[in-house]
């Protein structure tokens, strides 16, 4: 099989970047993926498409706003009205998507070479998303599993919070080098490590 | 400036793209009268006050949506996705009969 190349380059510096205190208050890394795929339902068949999602990765979303589960190596959330990014470590997801998923329901989009998937963990990931993104990073306005849609200038990112302390960008892969070292120069006043 | 997306709630001004006025019913493709389509692309009601308008979350679920906002203050009265019923285009709110260009008549609420 061909090994994936990471969008990261020269820019993925593994190690530890404590602050001035010696604090390290989050680990930056790249989760890869091998599928990340935007499924979207016609007006009236999101529970179709939602009820496929499911035969397909086991992961039951609820009909809501930015309603995402996570499960294992599975993934999946809400971005917009009917509109889904969902996300395995394995490839060929986007094939299974396709096959459960009829043109009478809507589309299935491959976006495994078109996204890089960042992952902030730590007590002081929250800390460091509010400064890129004017959202509620609190658990209660941004609980676990939930998906939200948003920008940083010009770069869209989609979150989905994967834990307590723990959530998972998907940007752009063509912006995944700057966005990267953006993220590394906003976690220096935290301390971070990256691996 | 926050706008109230009905999906994503409220988020900042600068994920929103401004698409146009929503007073503006387009005429039908085969309509060859110069005065309504000189209507559609140039009159606006232009209003000190409630106006209907586009907005696309193009930085956020990318929906487009009508927004009322007011021109004099940028409250915002409603957000609901373009093309829901009752979301769509209206007939330009036109200046209110006795106003004239200095002000309201005498005796009448503007
Ligand atoms: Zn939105």
């Amino acid at each position: 099989m061909v090994e994936p190349v990471s969008p990261l380059g020269a820019a993925w510096k593994p190690g530890a970047y404590p602050n001035t205190a010696g604090e390290t208050g989050l680990v930056l890394s790249e989760t890869r993926p091998g599928s990340i795929v935007q499924v979207a339902a016609w007006p009236g068949r999101e529970k179709t498409l939602i009820a496929a999602i499911k035969s397909v990765t086991g992961l039951a979303l609820a009909d809501g706003a930015g309603a995402g589960r996570v499960d294992g190596a599975k993934a999946a959330f809400g971005i917009a009205p009917g509109t889904f990014v969902v996300v395995d470590q394995k490839e060929g997801l986007a094939a299974t998507l396709g096959a459960a998923i009829g043109v009478d329901t809507g589309t299935v989009t491959d976006l495994s070479h078109g996204r890089t998937a960042l992952r902030l963990a730590g007590p002081k990931a929250e800390w460091v998303l509010a400064k890129f993104f004017a959202l509620d990073f609190s658990q209660t306005a941004f609980p676990p599993g939930a998906g939200r849609a948003t920008s940083h200038h010009d770069i869209f990112a989609q979150i989905q919070r994967s834990g307590a302390e723990q959530f998972d960008l998907y940007v752009f892969r063509s912006f995944a080098r700057a966005f990267w070292t953006a993220l590394c120069h906003a976690s220096e006043e935290a301390g971070y490590r990256v691996g | 400036m926050l706008i109230t997306c009905p999906y994503c709630g409220p988020r900042d001004l600068a994920e929103f793209s401004y698409q146009g006025d929503a007073n503006r019913p387009r005429p039908d493709q085969h309509d060859t009268d110069q005065a309504r389509w000189n209507a559609y692309v140039y009159d606006r009601a232009n209003p000190a006050g409630p106006h209907r308008e586009y907005w696309q979350h193009a930085g956020g679920c990318r929906k487009h949506l009508l927004i009322v906002r007011s021109t004099l203050t940028h409250a915002i009265e409603s957000v609901a996705f373009a093309g829901a019923p009752g979301a769509t285009p209206q007939a330009p709110r036109r200046a209110a009969k006795g106003r004239t260009k200095t002000g309201p008549a005498k005796g009448k609420k503007p």
